[in-house]
Formats: C-alpha cells, structure tokens, sequence
C-alpha cells in the first residue's frame, strides 16, 4: 500500500515537473526562469528521495540530497550572481510567438509518449509511466534551447535539460552508479561556472548577451 | 423505505439545494470582496453588503432606453434562469439530486453559453458603443475559455468514464483515494477559466469604472432597477456555480448523499470550509496579480487549453 501512494506521489512530482518545463518555456523573465529551475530542482530531488525511500536504495538518497544542494541551492544562486554581475537582473526576452511555441511543444509530448510507449512496457517497478514524461521534458529542454536568444536562458535550459536526463535516469533505472551522478553533477557545475565566463566573453565582445549578434562573426 | 418516499427525499435535497444557492450567491461574492479589502488594507463593507445593494435596486424604478426590445427586458430573467438551472444541475450538497442526472457536463456549458448569448444580445440591443464593445470582448474571452472548460471536463470525464457529474462526483468522493496527476493539470486549467469566465482581475476587473477596460460592467451599463439587480444576483449565482464545479470535479470528499439527513450539515459544514477558503484563494489571485491587456487575454485563455490538453495526455499516459 505504502509503495503505491509512493508511485502515485512520484506520478504527481513527474506531471508537475512537465508543468514547470512548459512554464519555463512560456517565461519571458529571466529571472522568472531560473526561479522555476530551482523549483524543477527541489521536485526532482523530492521524487528522487521517494524512489530511495520506496525502493530502499540507500545511494539515491545521496544523489537526492545532492540534487537539493547542487541544483536547487548552488547553481540557482550561482546564476543569480551572474545575473546582479552582468547587470541583467530585470531584462525581458522577446520571444517569437509564444502560443505556437506551446502547440508544438504539445505536439512534442505527444510524439514523446509515443515513443516511450513501447519502452515503458520493458521498465520495472513503481514507475512505468515516467520514461515518457521524462523523454517530453527532454525533448521540451530542446526546444527551449531553441527558441530562446539569450545565452543566460539557454544555459538555464541546458541546466533543465540535465535535470530531464537525471528524472528518466532515476525513473527507469532508479539511478545510476553513484559515482557517475557525481561526475555528472561536478560536471554541471563546472560548466555553470565556464559558462559564466563565457556570458563576461561575450558581453565584452557583443555589449550584449543576445547570441543572434554571433552571426557577425562569420566571414562574407 | 419506499420508492416513493425515496423520491419525495430526493426532491426535498433538491428544494434544499436550490434554496441554499439562491440565498447563499451573494454572501460569496461579498466574502470574495471583504477577503479583497482586508488585502488591502481596506475596512471593507462587510460580507452582506450585496444583499444591501440587491434590496436598493429591488426597490428603485426601473429606466429602460426608448428604443429597447422585448429582449432587453427579458434577458435578466433568461441570465438569472440559467444560472440557476446550472447551480441545481451541480452536485453542491449531495451526489444524485434528481435534476443532475438530466444534464451531463456538457449540457451544463451549454447553459452558460445560453446566458452569454443573451447578455451579449442585450448589450448590443441598446446600440450603444459600449454595449457592444463589451459584447464582442465577452465573446473574445468566452470563445477561448470554453474549449478549455470542455477540455477539463472531460479530463474529470475520463478518469470517471462518464460526462454525468453525479457519476464523475461519486468517483472521486465514495472510493479509495487515489492521487490523480491529471486532475492538477486541470484544476489549474479551471482556475484559469473562472477568472476569465467571472470578468475576475487578470482578464476584466469587476469593480472598474473606466469604460474602455470594461467587459462584463460595459454590457450591463444599460440595465438599471430590478435588471440589473437580477444580473447583479446571476453573477454572483454564476461564481458561485464555478466555485462549486471546482469542488465538485477536484476535492468533492464529504459531500452527502441523497436521503441522508444525518450527513447533511456536516457535508453543508464542510462545503461552506471549501467556499470560503476558494473565496479567500480567489481574492489573494486578484490581489497580486494585475489586469492584463485585453490583446494578452488569448494567450491566458491559450495557457489554460494547453494545460487541459497536457492533463488529458497525462491521463493517458499514466493510466490515472
């Protein structure tokens, strides 16, 4: 009985993590979008220590309270940071349209649970369903990365698109060998901390971090 | 315990029903509006303040434009009759009424597109510019907020596998508790809807006096007397019939059934708990946020429609 309020509880954490996903896809403030990153953070590291506790796998409490203080801690602050240093902390995204970006996000769910269909039916345990929503908020991490012009919001997608990865990971798998969710996770932080650099880079070159000015660098 | 009597208990619960929706409409509303003023910062008028503006208006005389038409007239009543008729279809104190099983979901947005319909026509029966300014902004709003409506409903539709309410009602009430990822996704999506659908903050402000930000206040600039009192008294029967839908479709535990009397106050307790904590959600919603430009409403109303889908997906998916 427990088992099953824990996989229905994990089904609520994974439908609300689409939800942040497409709400970080919707966001025209950047600050805006990395508070919700810090969200997607605490509702990953949150399924991520039910799945310990129902599974009894004492490493995924590990990786959870890693998440906590990497992803929903470190790396929002970091990021706030960087926002008060390049002087950014109130700029407004203009987007192309965002209702079609919605509708074909949309369509990107669709083609995700289709996808996953087949594979969910090979998957163990508590929770079958998630490898397709896991799969949608990678494909919509993608997209957001897509659309989006400023490099601050492309990295914040960047960093959601790890935290999709680590959800289907812990979903299908119930994690991986923690040595690994550690290198990930020195990884991301690393490159956060590159990436930082690079916004300086940038800014220093363009007087602005919309990455479209990069087209100048080609030659004609 | 006869069929007989059985049926004379069914439409007692009815009658009860009824009774308590009618009488209670305007307190929510005013409960809504003094939650509002104590955010604030205001003293407020009190909760019964809308019956005192009801009991003003009963009591004037009614001015009517010279070159009105029958269907002015009547609209108030045809506005008030439909909201009504929706507040006895929705399962409010107890599942099974007799007049629920007459109307499925469907039949019930139905209704509210009755009413829309001629208020709209009313507005631009005067020829004012601002009647029918009003008009075509409501169905702006309302052409987008009923797929969305549609949508949730039959996400609750789906987990119940029928468009009754009783039925969707009993589901989630009288059986084990399950939490149902989909239904968020819709909850949001209806929140959504009740503030587009009830002219609330981010889509038209109900307490505006600047005619070109008006939806629903436009329309009814006509009306004046008892009319207007009667549409005074269905807005508040119309937000009181989506609050309860919300209940209904969402958190519907406690509600009573049909012949049991010793259920009923605490199922009326119970209730009268849920109201007035969405009357106080509802004000704090319209507190911190701000109108939004008329041009920004489709993209709301476009938001929840893509909420109600992803929970219809969801439901597939997960199979809950």
């Amino acid at each position: 009985m427990a088992s099953n309020y824990a996989s229905q509880f994990v089904n609520l954490l994974a439908a609300l993590l689409l939800l942040v996903v497409f709400a970080m896809l919707a966001q025209r403030r950047i600050l805006s979008m990395i508070n919700l990153f810090a969200w997607q953070g605490l509702l990953l590291a949150v399924s991520t220590f039910i799945v310990a506790y129902s599974t009894a796998q004492h490493h995924l409490y590990y990786s959870a309270g890693l998440t906590l203080v990497l992803k929903v801690l470190l790396l929002p602050w970091l990021l706030h940071r960087l926002m008060r240093k390049l002087n950014v902390r109130w700029d407004v995204e203009t987007l192309i349209n965002i209702p079609t970006t919605m509708l074909v996000g949309i369509a990107l769910v669709i083609f995700a649970f289709n996808l996953a269909a087949p594979i969910s039916q090979l998957a163990e345990g508590i929770t079958r369903g998630l490898i397709g929503i896991a799969l949608a908020s990678v494909l919509l991490s993608l997209l957001m990365m897509l659309t989006r012009r400023k490099a601050v919001t492309q990295v914040v997608a960047f960093l959601a698109l790890e935290n999709s990865l680590f959800f289907a990971a812990t979903s299908a798998t119930h994690g991986m060998p923690l040595v690994v969710e550690f290198g990930i996770a020195l990884d991301v932080l690393v490159a956060t901390f590159i990436f930082g650099i690079f916004f300086f880079q940038i800014r220093e070159t363009f007087d602005s971090l919309d990455i479209t000015h990069m087209e100048k660098l080609k030659d004609d | 315990m006869t069929e007989n009597t059985e049926f004379i208990f069914a439409i007692l619960f009815q009658l009860t029903q009824l009774l308590l929706v009618v009488l209670a409409a305007p307190l929510l509303s005013g409960w809504v509006n003094q939650c509002q003023a104590w955010l604030q910062n205001r003293s407020g008028a009190g909760v019964l303040q809308p019956y005192r503006v009801l009991h003003k208006l009963f009591h004037k005389d009614a001015v009517i434009a010279y070159n009105a038409s029958p269907l002015f007239r009547a609209t108030p009543y045809i506005v008030f009759g439909c909201m009504w008729l929706a507040a006895a279809i929705i399962p409010i104190i107890a599942v099974d009424l007799p007049f629920s099983r007459a109307a499925d979901v469907i039949a019930l947005v139905g209704v509210f597109a009755v009413a829309r319909v001629f208020i709209s026509l009313a507005a631009m029966d005067i020829g004012t510019a601002f009647g029918s300014l009003g008009a075509r902004r409501e169905m702006l709003v309302s052409f987008l907020a009923e797929p969305a409506l549609l949508m949730v409903l039959f996400t609750a539709s789906m987990i119940s596998h029928s468009t009754q309410l009783p039925t969707i009602v009993d589901t989630l009430a009288h059986h084990q508790f399950v939490i149902y990822p989909s239904l968020a996704f819709a909850a949001l999506a209806f929140v959504i809807v009740l503030l587009a659908e009830n002219a609330r903050i981010p889509v038209d402000n109900p307490s505006t006096h600047l005619e070109l930000t008006m939806i629903h206040e436009a329309m009814i600039l006509e009306y004046s007397a008892r009319h207007l009192a009667l549409i005074e008294w269905a807005s508040s029967l119309k937000l009181f019939a989506y609050i309860s839908l919300g209940i209904a479709l969402f958190t519907p535990h406690g509600i009573a059934e049909v012949g049991n009397w010793a259920g009923l106050p605490l199922a009326i307790g119970l209730l009268l708990l849920k109201l007035m904590l969405a009357g106080a959600g509802l004000a704090l919603l319209e507190t911190v946020s701000a109108k939004m430009r008329i041009f920004r409403a489709p993209e709301f109303l476009g938001t929840a429609f893509l909420l109600a889908v992803l929970g219809l997906l969801i439901h597939f998916l997960l199979g809950v």
